[in-house]
């Protein structure tokens, strides 16, 4: 029997909890699931012994007054006909009927491979906050921070704060786009008082611009990293490497369901419909915007999802202003032609399955490596290597097939018998 | 010593604070999480559920994700070949 719901939202990331709130202060029957153990998504994740801080503890305490059905450590894998998922929680398959859904599956980092980036302790930016907030102890720790992106200065300064000491912060964007960036963050007073607070929080933290990381070297767990900076390179010491290139939307669930997708984001309109009808997105499959353009469309698509289209209305001017703050991200943080080098012939670039960069560059297309080197077709789906070889070969991403996330056998076999789509799974649990 | 969790890694006992995750147990204990088809050492990248190579056996059942893995008392995680 499917639980059913009015309003459903996939994600319980910011847009999303913002998206539940709203839609049953309508009285609608809402449900939220996400696929970690608590909400709050990446951003508001937090080690068992921190506390909710603000603003995240205004909106989870706004939830609690609401009887959204909270459903977590839930992962949607498919959806069999229009208006039925179905998720995996533990080894049970759940069946989610719903009337209007709202899609907030947010983002994740982008990495690029270079010379020992498979080496253990060379992290995601995000990756390794992520494993310090669930208990890694990071107190004097080396931790070099390289890439591009907003993130990598909230994670230096999560790192710092947490006793890590940071030789470096290594951002490949040039000092003229981060100044140009810097000076718009000074028409925002609340983007202004983050800055600050991120100075204060790094001050005496080495940062350079126009640098990045070109190899990581170790052999059982990464000992040192050779960075490229104005030119010249230079190698050092280091206990992690925290490595991330901005962030690549989740896409893959609203393209199952067969939302347009266009410029790899999720297509909407001024109250966050996608093409589908009853269908919402919000958050960072539509664009990559921080905080508050997240919350600010989770609020636009719960209320258009429960019919309240004048109020949502009003928040569109909002959310214009902070559309604008994307695309300045985007800008400021373009990936530098060199970074396409940055892979030698024999560094892997699709984990899952070990295929170095010079067997992939004989091919003129992702579908056509996938066929031929099993490139993408490992756990991950191509979520690691797919944004990778993107930049690398500006290959274009397939189509997605179900199920969106490996499933355990026994899922399956609840799910549509007979279908002989799944090879997915199967190389997840080879 | 309710805060702290005691479990194996390939074969050798480690406590941790109870809450951690299976892939920050494995790290504790100097392990890789698993070896890849070429043969190299593999540890987390992701944190977030997304890239498997966290994966381990856990209790005998393969190919868990230890990012997203909270440890439990007595379990018995092996990396994986
Ligand atoms: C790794 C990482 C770390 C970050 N850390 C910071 C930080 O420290 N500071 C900062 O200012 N910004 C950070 N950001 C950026 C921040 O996440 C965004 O600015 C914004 O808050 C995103 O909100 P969201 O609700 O759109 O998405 P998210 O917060 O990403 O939430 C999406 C949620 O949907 C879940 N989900 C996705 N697919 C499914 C599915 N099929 N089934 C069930 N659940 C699913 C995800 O697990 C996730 O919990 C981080 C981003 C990433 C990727
Ligand atoms: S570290 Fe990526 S899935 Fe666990």
């Amino acid at each position: 029997m499917p639980q059913s719901f009015d309003i459903l939202v996939i994600g319980g990331g910011p847009a999303g909890i913002a998206a539940a709130i709203r839609a049953a202060e309508s009285g609608a029957n809402t449900g939220i699931v996400d696929d970690n153990a608590a909400l709050g998504g990446q951003i508001w994740r937090r080690a068992r012994t921190e506390s909710v801080a603000e603003p995240a503890a205004e909106w989870h305490q706004r939830l609690q007054t609401t009887n959204v059905s909270v459903l977590c450590g839930t992962r949607v894998f498919d959806q069999p006909e229009p208006g039925l998922l179905l998720a995996e929680r533990h080894n049970d398959i759940l069946q989610l009927a719903y009337q209007k859904l709202v899609l907030a599956t947010g983002a994740r980092e982008r990495f690029l491979p270079f010379p020992g980036w498979t080496l253990p302790n060379v992290m995601g930016a995000g990756g390794l906050q992520a494993m310090v907030k669930a208990g890694l102890p990071i107190r004097d720790k080396r931790v070099i921070v390289a890439g591009t992106g907003p993130l990598l200065l909230a994670v230096a300064a999560y790192l710092r704060s947490h006793g890590a000491e940071i030789p470096i912060i290594c951002e490949q964007a040039s000092w003229g786009k981060l100044a140009r960036f810097g000076l718009t963050l000074l028409a925002d007073r609340q983007k202004t008082t983050q800055a600050r607070q991120l100075k204060r929080d790094l001050a005496g933290v080495p940062f350079a611009a126009n640098a990045w990381p070109v190899a990581a070297h170790g052999h059982t767990a990464v000992q040192s990293l050779t960075i490229m900076r104005n030119g010249r390179s230079e190698e050092i010491a280091c206990d992690y490497v925290a490595s991330g290139f901005h962030l690549v939307p989740n896409t893959e669930l609203a393209a199952l369901l067969g939302c347009q997708i266009r410029g790899g984001f999720v297509h909407v309109d001024h109250l966050q419909r996608t093409s589908l009808p009853n269908v919402f997105c919000a958050g960072e499959p539509t664009s990559i915007g921080g905080l508050e353009l997240s919350l600010i469309e989770g609020e636009i698509a719960g209320l258009a999802a429960s019919d309240r289209v004048p109020e949502a209305q009003r928040l569109v001017a909002d959310r214009k202003k902070w559309a604008r703050f994307a695309r300045r991200l985007d800008r400021t943080f373009s990936l530098r032609n060199e970074l396409r080098g940055l892979a030698s012939p024999d560094t892997i670039v699709c984990r899952c399955e070990d295929v170095p960069h010079s067997r992939l560059r004989e091919h003129g297309s992702w579908r056509a490596a996938k066929l031929h080197t099993r490139c993408g077709m490992g756990p991950c789906q191509g979520r690691i290597c797919g944004p990778a070889t993107e930049f690398l070969f500006r290959w274009s991403p397939d189509s997605v097939r179900p199920p969106v996330f490996p499933v355990r056998v026994s899922s399956l076999s609840a799910e549509r018998t007979g279908q002989p789509e799944h090879t997915k799974h199967e190389e997840a649990n080879r | 010593m309710s805060d702290q969790v005691s479990l194996t890694v390939n074969g050798a006992s480690i406590s941790v604070p109870s809450g951690a995750t299976v892939a920050v147990a494995v790290a504790l204990a100097g392990q890789p999480c698993r070896t890849s088809v070429t043969g190299e050492p593999r540890g987390p990248l992701c944190g977030m559920g997304i890239c498997f190579e966290c994966r381990v056996t856990i209790n005998g059942i393969p190919h868990r994700r230890s990012c997203q893995s909270p440890c439990e008392q007595g379990m018995e995680v092996t990396s994986e070949t």
